[in-house]
């Protein structure tokens, strides 16, 4: 009990100090909070790839696509092969009969992004009519929906943002036709970066006559294996078929990892800065204080509790700083939007995801820091000698 | 110069300190080379060459292909010179995570492209050999292709017509990047677009971009505009642009590199002049009565000034050289984890650097040099 009190009276009294010796205490603060507002920023950055891309991915989904074809965009399937594929055993029918699947036909236009003015891909994506009811987290924000046989598009919330031209009313050019927009829709996931439209109207303008994948719902998650094993068996089809959550994931894996990895490496390199930054500091809050201990080890403090009291100071500071990273970095980037070439070798818009749990990781990363710069501070002034510290006074 | 050593002997007053600072200041320059390297390898640069030659695209999009008949048209345009063309293959060497890029050639793809060295006996070969293919020498090196090798290829887009995903290509070249900068452009697999056009088993007769070169660079843009009227209106409308435009679209599609770079950097050298400026003036401060008895030997104010300028200037020099050497082969082991990367510290960099160092060096040494300065000496040595 008497050691804990030791360690509070020793902190309060050095925490009372700091007015004294702003500057020097503002360096931790302010080297951790680099440190951890550039981790966190990267980080978010990631996650909010991974997770755009994760929230179009269910466990009940499953995309079917031609055999060896690595993202919708290189694969290809024949109408004939479409109409097998939505025959298949285990795929939920709706009140009428019709199996949920969706034929689905992906391209890529060159429109003129709203930030540079210069063409940009953007993914077209052409939906068969059981798509609403497909995916239910679809749904219309502005206008309507598009009609079966029309040249008519609806834009992705994110794509509209992304891309100049795209409000309701507008006409974009597709080769040598004109098409209209007439709605955008919101799903919270990567599709918001697409412009939907009719299938077979879309294959006319791109001169195409077959599909791209199949997407379907599942009448229950264990109706995966029945489906798959039925389309391996039928000897007129050459396809994959994946549950679209684990679809989805692969194509997030490589640039998530590649954001995680570098993140991390700079925020290492920066946070070996920062240790060196907070161990100046607390050798100088030490030194400039040594009197101040060894007067208080005369009075009979033992060693530990003034090394813990340094340390506790270090950490406090540190905490202080990663807080105030972290806390710029939500301010700054939770929920900025960027964008990036996806799979589909088309832009995908995301926003940077500054979730709790990054928070807490860079707090942290500042606490690990801290301790680092106070623990050899703290160890040398618990050992100075207390007769040549008091000599000085 | 002459009073080097005295800002030596500063500096080496109190050696945990400096030791610390300076280790702070080569983190920061460690990291400063690091992630210019990065922006460098984004950086599009043109080559001589590169000036001269343009690419006809799809107007719809580059995923779109083009007629094989538009090649003599095109050929037909005033002041183009040669016509080649390519086709995305996007094939898979064993395992999806070997990404490297791969497609289809016209043969006279490398008469075209002089900044890839290839031996004339192989230029040769590929001529002849149906079947050929072309690496860089990067991907020999990582995959230990040999000329003679023969290389499967899986096909994500193009199924082979005899029913299979897999396409066997005979190795009969490597090129090398004739300038350094461009190792990352040795990263790629060429092969025969004729062979290709007869295995697929659909879109024959089609082509993804063309490559043009125009006999005078200055009036690309005219050809450019020529190239695309004589094909509008028509159901394969093409955009046509220089390479270093295309190039440039491209890039700028992947994001905002250099907004991210110089926000990091930005971020670091915040953290480093708060860190050196609070032990810089901190080491002044304690100088005080030394430096006012420096003037009562009659030091000028001047020469105090640059005293604790020049000490300032000198860490910062130290730090950031060693900094930057480490950075570059920081740079090597970046190159050797990212597959077909090639980042280097080059001279540009080495020059923004050396002027960072010195506006580090004055931010953080002019304000406590310039409190040196106005000291007097009568209240200075009060504190002793």
């Amino acid at each position: 009990m008497r050691w804990l009190e030791q360690i509070f009276e020793i902190t309060w009294m050095s925490l009372a100090t700091i007015p004294q010796r702003l500057g020097s205490a503002l360096v931790i603060v302010g080297g951790i909070a680099g440190v951890v507002g550039v981790l966190v920023a990267l980080l978010a950055m990631g996650e909010g790839f991974r997770s755009v891309l994760a929230q179009a991915g269910r466990l009940d989904d499953a995309i079917v696509l031609r055999k060896g074809a690595s993202a919708e965009l290189n694969s290809g399937l024949s109408r004939a092969e479409a109409v097998l594929i939505a025959q298949a055993p285990g795929i939920l029918k709706n009140s009428t009969g019709v199996p949920l699947a969706s034929a689905e036909v992906v391209v890529v236009a060159n429109l003129p992004k709203r930030s540079s003015g210069t063409d940009a891909n953007v993914e077209i994506r052409g939906v068969g009519p059981q798509v609403w009811e497909l995916r239910r987290d679809t749904h219309i924000i502005e206008g309507r929906r598009f009609v079966t046989g029309k040249r008519e598009l609806v834009i992705g919330k994110g794509a509209q943002q992304e891309f100049a031209g795209l409000e309701v009313g507008k006409i974009v050019r597709l080769g040598l036709q004109d098409w209209t927009v007439v709605g955008v829709f919101a799903s919270g996931d990567a599709h918001e970066s697409e412009l939907w439209s009719d299938p077979e109207v879309l294959q006319g303008a791109y001169n195409r006559s077959g599909y791209q994948s199949v997407t379907l719902k599942l009448t229950d998650i264990d109706a995966f294996d029945t489906l798959k094993a039925a389309l391996s068996s039928d000897p007129r089809l050459t396809v994959d078929v994946q549950r679209t959550r684990d679809y989805y994931a692969t194509q997030s894996e490589d640039l998530t990892r590649l954001i995680r990895i570098l993140g991390v490496a700079i925020a290492t390199i920066m946070g070996v800065g920062a240790v060196f930054g907070a161990l100046n500091t607390m050798y100088a809050a030490v030194s400039t204080r040594a009197r101040e201990i060894a007067t208080l080890r005369a009075l009979g403090f033992s060693a530990t509790p003034v090394v813990i009291s340094v340390m506790l100071e270090a950490a406090l500071l540190a905490l202080l700083g990663g807080a105030l990273g972290a806390g710029l970095a939500w301010l700054l980037f939770d929920k900025y939007t960027v964008s990036t070439l996806g799979a589909n070798f088309s832009q995908v818009v995301f926003a940077f995801q500054v979730s709790p749990q990054l928070i807490l990781n860079g707090l942290l990363w500042a606490l690990g820091i801290g301790l680092l710069g106070g623990l050899f501070p703290a160890i040398h002034a618990a050992r100075q000698p207390v007769t040549r510290a008091l000599r000085a006074l | 110069m002459k009073y080097l050593h005295l800002i030596w002997a500063s500096l080496l007053r109190k050696k945990v300190r400096t030791t610390l600072t300076l280790l702070s200041i080569i983190v920061a320059f460690l990291l400063f080379g690091m992630l210019d390297a990065v922006r460098v390898a984004f950086t599009v640069r043109e080559s001589l060459e590169g000036a001269s030659r343009l690419i006809a695209s799809s107007k719809l999009s580059i995923i779109q292909p083009l007629p094989y008949s538009y090649q003599a048209q095109i050929q037909r345009v005033t002041g183009v010179e040669d016509i080649a063309f390519a086709n995305w293959f996007g094939g898979i060497y064993q395992d999806r995570k070997n990404f490297f890029a791969n497609f289809a050639v016209s043969t006279n793809y490398f008469a075209m492209y002089p900044e890839f060295v290839l031996p004339a006996e192989q230029k040769q070969a590929f001529l002849t050999t149906r079947t050929g293919a072309i690496v860089g020498a990067n991907l020999a090196q990582r995959y230990n292709f040999k000329i003679g090798d023969k290389i499967p290829l899986q096909a994500t887009i193009f199924p082979h017509k005899n029913g299979g995903n897999t396409w066997t290509f005979d190795l009969v070249g490597i090129f090398q990047a004739r300038d350094e900068r461009d190792r990352n452009q040795e990263d790629q697999m060429m092969f025969r677009y004729d062979y290709f056009d007869e295995g697929r088993t659909f879109a024959h007769g089609t082509v993804g971009w063309y490559m043009v070169k125009v006999s005078d660079p200055s009036r690309a843009q005219q050809v450019a505009q020529a190239i695309d009227r004589l094909f509008i209106n028509s159901a394969a409308e093409t955009k046509t642009q220089t390479e270093k435009q295309f190039t440039l679209d491209f890039v700028k599609q992947i994001g905002d590199i250099g907004m991210i770079v110089s926000s990091i950097m930005g971020a670091v050298f915040f953290t480093i002049l708060l860190l050196t400026g609070n032990t810089m003036s901190q080491a002044v401060r304690e100088r005080i009565p030394e430096l006012a008895v420096l003037k009562t030997l009659g030091f000028s104010n001047q020469s105090v000034l640059w005293l604790v300028l020049g000490e300032a200037l000198l860490l910062a020099a130290i730090g950031g050289s060693i900094g930057l050497l480490l950075a570059m082969s920081g740079a090597g082991a970046l190159s050797a984890a990212f597959r077909g990367g090639s980042f280097a510290v080059g001279a540009q960099s080495w020059l923004s650097g050396a002027l960072i160092m010195l506006v580090l060096g004055i931010a953080v040494g002019l304000p406590p040099a310039w409190r040196a300065m106005r000291l007097r000496i009568v209240d200075a040595l009060h504190e002793l």
